[in-house]
């Protein structure tokens, strides 16, 4: 199901106009090209073509960018969820810390035993190894993982700013460490000052699977005809497991699920499988693309937020693999029917038209919009932190006209977009949603579920749109005004169902 | 099919239901490639062992699960306190959306701190381009009043010089000339956050005592209160009680109402904090207060420098601490201690006579900031209980010996250990071969409480997984009343719950205790 919409260009573009103009001339100029108002072509019902914002390029400085870095990107998101790895966060004790178990890669294990996911592993650099380098320092601590952790099945090393500053060579520590204790050692050179976000981390991380994983050990497993990757699921607050379930459902086999909850042997076995199923685009096409070119593999993107994208993945997914497939694909669809329409029979009443801004990382921005509308609510504006053109390109396919479009938003254009537009729900990150809820905005953080989750698959959409109901609905909205003080109230609340 | 629209299951039951269940167990099966069951039932059993004690305390190089933080987080949780101030962080952009994280997440809060993204080119030529645009974007867009500057790790290691970029940056119209920029090198690879929080102090101390004549106003006091993540609570409590005894002070950073803004539609970027006029004004202060001496060394230091008698505690919390912390502020300022605070003091004293059956002899094991552990060490001595384990991952070799002095001044601490600059994976062996009651320490401990089953309370910055105890004070004799209340229930739920069998255990489930 698709909504028809068309949001208030005229108001985006002045709002635009508006924050550019309170920038010095040199910024307001870089910060112009990253924010549009979404065009449509001439032919009524064609798909937006103009999210034309330029991308994945450097953040100025001083602006209040919500991004991170390329350790975060690795470290935080594509190897971390690897959960029977140890992974070292090589340097100051900082980056581990903050990212420590803060993603929500859920797994099951005996952590600390054969499962390291939610530990902080550091080599908490001091002065002296920044002065005489950290590659001993290295050595013996993976010596010692070895020694405390034996169960685990290989290490990463996270590389933090100043290894590649101090000119570290953690590819010789890794390869010798390796070969001495016959395990499977990664380096990583996701310094944070490379590259302009977290997307070079993701790049970096796919690219060292494919040099220090792929092809090195025989690995004594053949795939059968519906063995398929989940390549890009996080598992976060479960989604991976919500999608599995549904994969299986219909037939097909997933002999690995990159990253969330996987273990090394599923990265290992990867390039045996018949296709790669790609969710999060942004951080995983890299590895795809290599699994097609030195595999043969094919690829295929899929959503599976909200029963419009779900159903129609299920069918192309499918398709793939032929009717026998197709035919359980369609069981699998019509077994779920009335779960979705009971949960949108309750649901879209209480938000029917509600307008939702969202601001997130690479593919959340556009991927999430169907489930939105699939609830009768209204996408007004969305971004990505790091996303780069051909994301933007796939956004056409999902915004309508007229929709406010920002890329690398700074935290005073967020604040404004938001309190010009003044929608009844914005999704972002936990750094967005204490400003946003004291403006007396409902909020949900779009990466981490806000605890909650899983919102992949048809047990996820329940969850999701209950998530946004509870977050809209709630009464505490209504109270923010003193009633001595004469000012109407934001808030229109209903009551729990 | 678990999932209905009448009972929507979220992760926590949803996984337990039995289709969930037989898939990850064929997943398992099928694809992990996992150690069989024995091999991991015994390695976890063995890490139960003294053995095992005795090579992960061995451990020379690599830290696990440590409880510190590096230095810019402390200098941005500083900056935070002072009036309409903006932390401008020189180095990485990633770092910052760290910190911001971290602090939000602890305090429910908003946290404002801006990057001045360098990337690689500014890795090669040095990031003084970086500082020239940042700043001037910084000042026109966030109109702060000033703005602090601290270093990731990266600019540290590049070696680039605040103080001239900062005047390089003036020199190109940034921000106006008298515009106030203080600054700290704040390295992440020195000490932890709270070093990165006396740096940032210190930094601005200097910025605007530095060359200014000093006349000292007799009885006055500035307070210093560190890095504390109960700083809405405390700062509150303290402030309460100054005012009841009438002394005339000045909190050097408070964010007290940073991190505890109302909702009321109207979002504070900034809010309350240390006004600029008053930093100024503070030099004139007869002495220096600090609350947490191991995070104010070097300024106390810089204080004493410019001619003020300094003192420092460890975080004053419970009845001695307390008293001593009054009996200071009250020599100093010639002020008496009011009868209502010795009533309130009573209070407390009542309290904890009213349960010391209850805390009398159990052992804990207390983590965190130097301060705190000492802190907490003390109070839980002076309630009959016995601080067996007391590990500050940042506690250095002078924490270490003043913790043993504390210690053996009380027979309650006669069979505690000191665990100077071991981290939490360590303190899950000790607490296997040594075990306590109780545990008390910040989130991340309740990895410690699944692995041990040592019940945790949680005291100590950060906390993520439960809300809203950090707006309370901890500090003082009301505060001491709210730790010894939060060791109490925890004491008696865990009581209850393992005596809350029918049938089997109807005895002990004491209505009174």
């Amino acid at each position: 199901m698709s909504l028809e919409y068309k949001n208030d260009g005229a108001l985006h573009a002045k709002l635009v106009e508006e924050v550019l103009s309170q920038y010095p001339d040199k910024a307001a100029k870089h910060r112009k090209k990253h924010l549009s108002v979404a065009k449509s072509g001439d032919e009524a019902g064609e798909v937006v073509s103009e999210c034309d914002v330029k991308s994945n390029i450097k953040s100025i400085p001083g602006v209040m960018t919500i991004r991170g870095c390329a350790y975060a990107g690795s470290k935080g998101v594509v190897w971390g969820p690897v959960k029977d790895m140890v992974h070292i966060s090589h340097g100051p004790v900082g980056c581990g810390q903050y990212s420590w178990s803060q993603r929500r890669n859920y797994y099951v294990g005996t952590t600390g035993i054969d499962t390291f996911g939610t530990m902080q592993f550091t080599s908490d650099f001091q002065e002296k190894d920044i002065v005489f380098g950290g590659d001993k320092k290295l050595e013996q601590i993976i010596d010692e993982i070895e020694g405390l952790f034996p169960l685990n099945n290989g290490i990463t090393v996270q590389s933090e700013c100043p290894i590649g500053l101090i000119g570290d060579d953690t590819e010789a520590v890794s390869r010798n460490k390796a070969r001495e204790h016959g395990k499977t050692i990664v380096p990583v050179r996701c310094e944070g000052f490379r590259g302009v976000s977290q997307s070079l981390g993701h790049h970096i991380a796919n690219d060292s699977i494919r040099d220090w994983v792929f092809d090195k050990k025989d690995i004594g497993f053949e795939a059968g005809p519906y063995d398929v990757n989940v390549i890009g699921d996080y598992n976060i607050g479960g989604d991976a497991w919500a999608s599995r379930i549904l994969l299986e459902e219909i037939g097909l086999c997933v002999v690995g699920n990159w990253s969330g909850d996987a273990t090394l042997a599923e990265i290992e076995r990867a390039p045996k499988a018949r296709l790669n199923l790609i969710h999060c685009y942004r951080s995983m096409n890299y590895i795809c693309r290599h699994m097609e070119e030195k595999y043969g593999i094919a690829w295929m993107e899929y959503n599976f937020f909200g029963p419009s994208q779900i159903e129609a993945s299920l069918r192309k997914i499918a398709k793939h693999f032929g009717p026998e497939i197709e035919e359980k694909a369609e069981k699998v669809i019509a077994k779920y029917r009335p779960l979705v329409d009971a949960v949108i029979a309750k649901y879209r009443p209480r938000l029917e038209g509600n307008t939702v801004m969202l601001y997130v990382g690479g593919l959340r921005p556009r991927h999430v919009i169907t489930a939105y509308e699939d609830l009768g609510m209204v996408i007004v504006g969305t971004g990505y932190e790091f996303a780069h053109n051909d994301d933007y390109q796939r956004t056409g396919h999902y915004v309508k006209n007229g929709t406010l479009i920002y890329d690398d938003v700074t935290g005073y254009e967020l604040e404004k977009f938001i309190e010009g537009v003044r929608p009844n729900l914005v999704g972002s990150g936990i750094k967005e949603k204490y400003p946003v809820q004291k403006m007396g905005i409902p909020f949900r953080q779009m990466h981490s579920w806000d605890y909650s989750g899983p919102y992949h698959g048809y047990d996820g959409f329940a969850i999701f749109a209950r998530d946004v109901d509870l977050a809209i609905n709630n009464p505490v909205w209504g109270l923010y005004q003193a009633p001595w003080k004469e000012s109407p109230s934001h808030g229109r609340a209903m009551a729990a169902e | 099919m678990p999932q209905s629209a009448e009972k929507i299951l979220d992760h926590a039951p949803l996984f337990r239901e039995s289709e969930y269940r037989q898939m990850l167990a064929k997943k398992k099966l099928n694809f992990e490639c996992p150690h069989p069951d024995q091999i991991v039932a015994d390695q976890r059993e063995f890490t139960k062992t003294w053995e095992y004690r005795e090579l992960n305390l061995a451990r020379e190089a690599l830290v696990v699960n440590p409880a510190k933080a590096c230095q810019p987080l402390g200098a941005v949780f500083a900056a935070a306190g002072f009036e309409r101030t903006m932390s401008f962080v020189h180095g990485s952009q990633g770092c910052v959306a760290y910190y911001r994280s971290h602090l939000s997440r602890h305090f429910k809060e908003p946290a404002s701190a801006v990057s001045s993204s360098m990337t690689e080119d500014a890795a090669v030529f040095g990031g003084l381009k970086n500082m020239v645009d940042g700043l001037a974007n910084t000042y026109q867009l966030y109109d702060p009043k000033m703005i602090a500057v601290s270093t990731t790790c990266m600019a540290e290691v590049i070696g680039d010089d605040l103080h001239s970029f900062i005047e390089n940056a003036k020199d190109e119209n940034s921000v106006p000339r008298d515009f106030d920029v203080p600054f700290a090198h704040t390295p992440a690879f020195v000490g932890s956050h709270v070093d990165g929080y006396d740096g940032m102090v210190k930094g601005i101390l200097e910025h605007f005592w530095k060359g200014q004549e000093r006349t000292e106003a007799a009885g006055t006091i500035n307070i210093i209160p560190g890095f504390d993540g109960f700083c809405v609570g405390n700062n509150r409590e303290l402030k309460r009680l100054l005012d009841l005894m009438g002394v005339s002070y000045t909190f050097i950073q408070d964010a007290s109402d940073q991190f505890d803004t109302p909702s009321d539609g109207e979002y504070r970027m900034y809010d309350g904090g240390t006004n600029i006029e008053d930093v100024k004004e503070a030099l004139n202060a007869e002495a220096t207060l600090s609350l947490q001496y191991y995070n104010t060394r070097k300024t106390l230091e810089y204080c004493e420098q410019v001619g003020q008698a300094t003192a420092s505690f460890h975080y004053p919390l419970g009845v001695q601490a307390t008293d001593e912390f009054l009996m200071e502020l009250s020599a100093i300022s010639g002020k008496e201690i009011p009868e209502t605070i010795r009533l309130e003091r009573g209070r407390l004293v009542d309290a904890m006579a009213d349960s010391q059956s209850w805390l009398h002899g159990k052992k804990y094991a207390i983590y965190g900031d130097p301060d705190f552990v000492h802190a907490m060490a003390r109070f839980v001595m002076e309630t009959g209980g016995e601080p067996t384990h007391c590990l500050a991952t940042n506690g250095t070799s002078a924490w270490e010996a003043e913790m043993k002095e504390l210690l053996a001044s009380s027979p309650f601490g006669k069979d505690a250990q000191v665990w100077a600059g071991k981290d939490l994976w360590a303190m899950r062996s000790l607490l296997f071969t040594e075990p306590v009651d109780l545990l008390i320490g910040n989130s991340y401990g309740k990895y410690l409480e699944r692995d041990t089953g040592t019940p945790l309370i949680r005291l100590m910055f950060p906390i993520f997984d439960r809300h809203h105890h950090h707006r309370f004070a901890l500090m003082g004799y009301q505060g001491g009343l709210r730790v010894l209340t939060t060791i109490l229930d925890k004491i008696f739920d865990k009581l209850d719950r393992e005596t809350s069998q029918t049938g089997v255990t109807d005895y002990s489930y004491d209505l009174t205790r």
